[in-house]
C-alpha cells in the first residue's frame, strides 16, 4: 500500500524514459519543473550528468545555477527530480538519500538495467525527506 | 558592507522561510559566520572543518567559488552570494 501519488502525463513519462535510455550505460538526470505550490510537473528539463558515470550523477554546477534562476524567474519549482540507475533496481541508494535536498520534490528513478534486452523499464517515484524514503504510486494520464 | 545571500529551500528553516537574507564579511568564511550569528546552525550546513561541504555549491554573483578562492573568496559591497545544494546521487 503506497501513500501519496505522482500524477504525470504520458508525454513527460516517455521523455524521462527516453533520456534514461539515451544516456545508458551512464546515469541520466534532470528535472520536471512546475508552478510553485501546484505539484504539477510540466516543463521537462534534461540535465547533463557532469559525472558521466554509470554509478553516479551530479548536475553541472553552472547549469544548476542557471536552472534555479530560471525556475525562480518563472515562479517554478522542481516538481520531479529524476535520474536513472543503469545496473540496479529503481530504488534510492544510500547516496541518493544522503544528497536528496528537495523535500518537496518527487524523486523519480528509472532503471535501465535490462535495456539490452529492451525489456520493461522500471519507473518508480519516492519522497525523500530527512533521510526517510516513501514510495508513492505513479498515475500516468494523457493530460492534466 | 551588505551582501545579499540567496538561500535554498532546504536551508530556509534557518531563515524563517526567507529566500534571501543580508550578511556581511570580507570573505565567504566571514559571511557564513556572520549569518550564523542570526541564523544559528546554518554555517554547519555549508562549512565543514573550515572548508565548503563537497555537495553544497556556493556562487559569487555567477561564478562557482570553487573556481575562485573557495571559502577564502573575497567579497565586496553589493555582491550577491547564492547557495545551492548539489543535485547528485548514484546507484551505490
Amino acid at each position: 500500500m503506497l501513500s501519496g501519488m505522482l500524477t504525470i502525463t504520458q508525454a513527460l513519462y516517455d521523455q524521462i524514459v527516453a533520456h534514461a535510455r539515451e544516456d545508458h550505460p551512464d546515469e541520466a538526470c534532470g528535472v520536471v519543473a512546475g508552478p510553485v505550490g501546484e505539484g504539477r510537473p510540466e516543463r521537462f528539463i534534461p540535465m547533463l550528468n557532469a559525472a558521466r558515470s554509470p554509478t553516479f550523477y551530479e548536475f553541472d554546477s553552472g547549469d544548476l545555477l542557471k536552472l534555479y534562476r530560471e525556475m525562480d524567474d518563472r515562479d517554478e519549482e522542481p516538481v520531479i527530480v529524476y535520474h536513472s540507475h543503469t545496473a540496479t533496481e529503481a530504488y534510492p541508494s544510500r547516496t541518493d538519500i544522503t544528497y536528496a535536498n528537495e523535500p518537496g520534490a518527487h524523486y523519480v528513478l528509472v532503471s535501465t538495467a535490462d535495456a539490452d534486452g529492451a525489456g520493461e523499464f522500471q519507473f518508480r517515484s519516492y519522497r525523500i525527506v530527512e533521510g526517510e524514503v516513501t514510495e508513492e504510486e505513479v498515475e500516468v494520464v494523457q493530460a492534466y | 558592507m551588505a551582501i545579499e545571500v540567496r538561500i535554498p529551500t532546504i536551508l530556509r528553516t534557518y531563515t524563517d522561510g526567507e529566500k534571501a537574507v543580508q550578511g556581511s564579511g570580507d570573505t565567504l568564511a566571514e559571511l557564513f559566520t556572520d549569518l550564523d550569528s542570526r541564523h544559528s546552525g546554518i554555517e554547519a550546513r555549508i562549512v565543514d572543518e573550515g572548508k565548503l561541504r563537497r555537495f553544497v555549491n556556493v556562487y559569487l554573483n555567477d561564478e562557482d567559488v570553487r573556481f575562485l578562492d573557495g571559502i577564502s573568496t573575497k567579497l565586496a559591497d553589493g555582491d550577491s552570494v547564492t547557495i545551492l545544494p548539489a543535485v547528485a546521487g548514484g546507484s551505490v
